[in-house]
């Protein structure tokens, strides 16, 4: 089953979505940390009121972790989890 | 803390005693309702994998938010401002690690234990003695650190504060966990979690609501206002400290910028190897549950520290850090007195009774995922061989939860009043070196062999403990654990930086001077199986 085109096709669509993601948010997360670290002027900058930049990256890594939560799930469901199941059924029947 | 125990107590003992009081008789009755079946291993173990992914999502916020990311984040941001932010951040991103890369497959692959991924094609003995070793020192580090906490709670909350009158808490705390967790299984923990996650996240969520109100919903005013009551304060240190940017804890030195780094990478790469974390994927029925349970963790975890953002900040601006700091219990009683400022002595018995069941919650966890570590990884395979009843193994763990829980409560006591807040840190840069590499590894990369998990798991547990032990954290200044010895060389005191790049090289070197190739067979069948779930373990019927 390993080698089977289906199983195959599942296991490079998993890992062409969640490696290029999980480097996306590493780096990005590195970034902010890089920058909270040495970066303290620029991230003192005011935007509008007392809001500054460093709040606003910030904030943007609670909108990044909620968007890529969001956008695996939407592809889970539909990419990955037809295609297991079908391997699944394909193994062991269908479920009673 | 217990230095400045004497300064100020906050509202009223008995209130808030009787309100925690009052949460113990809740969550006793829901667990002895929820455990009339822990007979078999997989009901004790794992709840008989029957949870939701959203009731497990909610536990694992409940295992998640101790009460060091409760009082001790938000007292951060009231005192540090920005820095404090920083950690928050690190412990949230950490979860999409878990997401992506191992909750879905860890389920489908194992039974109840990180070992049981790591064993599946690796060898058995070798490989789940290493990761029961990782296991049982990570939930021991993080266990100490709360047990610990308790007692600086103790004299904040309850106007306790002589020795012996914190440390029969800390016992009681012991006692009621190893109750919790005897009587509960990993079904009655979980519900305990459950109860508390929903009450912590309510309580945090009902402050920074009111906090918002009193600013006419306008952020920007609290952030000012925060900066103008620190720049008001009468320690010039503090005073001095712009806390709307980064750099007021950590932006000192070149060294304090590095050791800053090394701390978020150990709280984003340690999140998805710690093991009472791990542990919970096994309790839903399916990977796609478990998926669903890590979105509801992320959600909940999320909102959560955007609330202790406004509440660190808003503390600041009500409270104002003399007060916060000439209180018991220091930076960690910034959340009570913004409590007691915004609620009176009502809501800051509930929120002081929440951090409590905080602490219960937690230990019960780390407890459970401890004890089941020992019964299946070293008692049953390594030195049993496989030939016991899994009637056995629950046995095993339950003796091993109360050895457990007593060895917290003596440690406890003992540590008690200790500066030893960088045990979490260690648990979290422990769980990143030793665990998280091997994962990863045994998960993705089809040549990972014994010796590298062996190298890699063991390089890295070694690593971590040594330097930490030679670093600030322990001795060497005015706040180090043994602060009247000299032994540091070390120049930091999170150890990450080193330790887990190290692991992760110690996996690829391991392996590649190893002839050992592994049976593909083997390693092809659990590969569809950690994708597919193909003979995963299934949830137990009612």
């Amino acid at each position: 089953m390993q080698a089977s085109p289906e199983f195959q096709d599942l296991r490079s669509r998993l890992r062409r979505f969640v490696f290029p993601m999980t480097a996306f948010f590493l780096i990005w997360y590195g970034i902010y940390v890089l920058l909270g670290a040495f970066a303290h002027d620029f991230m003192a900058t005011r935007l509008f009121g007392n809001v500054n930049v460093g709040l606003i990256i910030g904030l943007g890594q609670f909108l990044t972790t909620f968007v890529i939560t969001g956008l695996y799930v939407r592809f889970a469901n539909r990419e990955l989890d037809p295609r297991a199941e079908a391997i699944r059924n394909e193994l062991e029947g269908p479920l009673q | 803390m217990n230095l400045l125990a004497a300064t100020q107590t906050v509202g009223n003992p008995v209130a808030n005693m009787a309100i925690f009081g009052l949460f113990v008789v809740v969550t006793m009755v829901v667990v002895i309702r929820a455990s009339k079946r822990n007979a078999t291993a997989d009901e004790f173990f794992t709840g008989g994998r029957a949870f939701s992914g959203p009731q497990n999502g909610i536990a694992i916020a409940g295992d998640y938010l101790s009460a060091a990311s409760f009082l001790g984040i938000a007292g951060a941001i009231a005192v540090y401002g920005y820095d404090g932010f920083l950690y928050s951040i690190g412990f949230l991103v950490a979860w999409l690690v878990a997401l992506l890369l191992v909750a879905e497959l860890l389920r489908n692959t194992g039974k109840f234990t990180m070992a049981d991924v790591l064993s599946f094609r690796l060898k058995q003995r070798p490989v789940r003695l290493a990761a029961a070793t990782t296991t049982l020192t990570v939930s021991l580090f993080y266990l100490l650190a709360q047990m610990a906490g308790a007692g600086g709670l103790v004299a904040l909350l309850m106007n306790i504060n002589s020795r012996a009158g914190q440390s029969l808490v800390i016992a009681v705390v012991g006692v009621l966990m190893i109750v919790y967790v005897l009587v509960g299984g990993m079904k009655g923990t979980t519900w305990v979690q459950i109860i508390k996650a929903v009450l912590l996240i309510a309580g945090a969520g009902f402050m920074t609501v009111m906090v918002l109100a009193k600013f006419g919903l306008n952020f920007s005013e609290i952030l000012g206002s925060a900066q103008t009551a620190i720049s008001g304060a009468t320690t010039e240190g503090v005073a001095n400290r712009d806390v709307l940017a980064p750099g007021a804890q950590y932006g000192g030195s070149l060294t304090s910028q590095i050791n800053f780094i090394s701390l978020a990478v150990a709280l984003v790469l340690g999140t998805a190897g710690l093991p009472h974390v791990l542990m919970r994927f096994y309790t839903v029925p399916t990977a796609k549950e478990a998926r669903r349970s890590v979105v509801w963790a992320i959600a909940l975890i999320g909102a959560f520290y955007l609330f202790t953002l406004v509440l660190g900040y808003g503390a600041a601006a009500l409270v104002g850090p003399d007060r916060i700091l000439g209180a018991a219990g220091g930076v960690n009683s910034a959340a009570p007195l913004l409590a007691l400022e915004l609620g009176g002595v009502v809501l800051l018995g509930i929120i002081s009774a929440v951090a409590f069941a905080t602490i219960l919650a937690v230990v019960a966890g780390l407890t459970i995922t401890a004890s089941a570590s020992f019964a299946h990884d070293v008692y049953a395979s390594v030195l049993k061989s496989h030939n016991v009843t899994e009637a056995e193994q629950v046995k095993v763990s339950r003796i091993t939860a109360v050895v457990l829980g007593i060895l917290a409560i003596g440690l406890g006591i003992l540590a008690n009043g200790q500066n030893i807040a960088f045990l979490v840190a260690l648990a979290f840069a422990v769980a990143a070196a030793a665990n998280l590499p091997t994962i990863v590894y045994s998960l993705y990369w089809k040549r990972f062999n014994t010796r590298g998990a062996l190298w890699s798991m063991y390089g890295g547990l070694i690593s971590t403990i040594v330097l930490i032990v030679f670093s600030p954290a322990v001795s060497g200044t005015k706040t180090s654990m043994i602060a009247s010895a000299d032994f540091a060389w070390f120049p930091l005191a999170n150890p990450g930086i080193v330790s887990i790049p190290l692991a992760f090289a110690l996996g690829i070197i391991g392996t590649l001077t190893s002839k050992d190739t592994g049976d593909p067979a083997i390693a092809a069948e659990m590969e569809v199986r950690s994708l597919t779930g193909v003979g995963a373990e299934k949830a137990v019927a009612h």
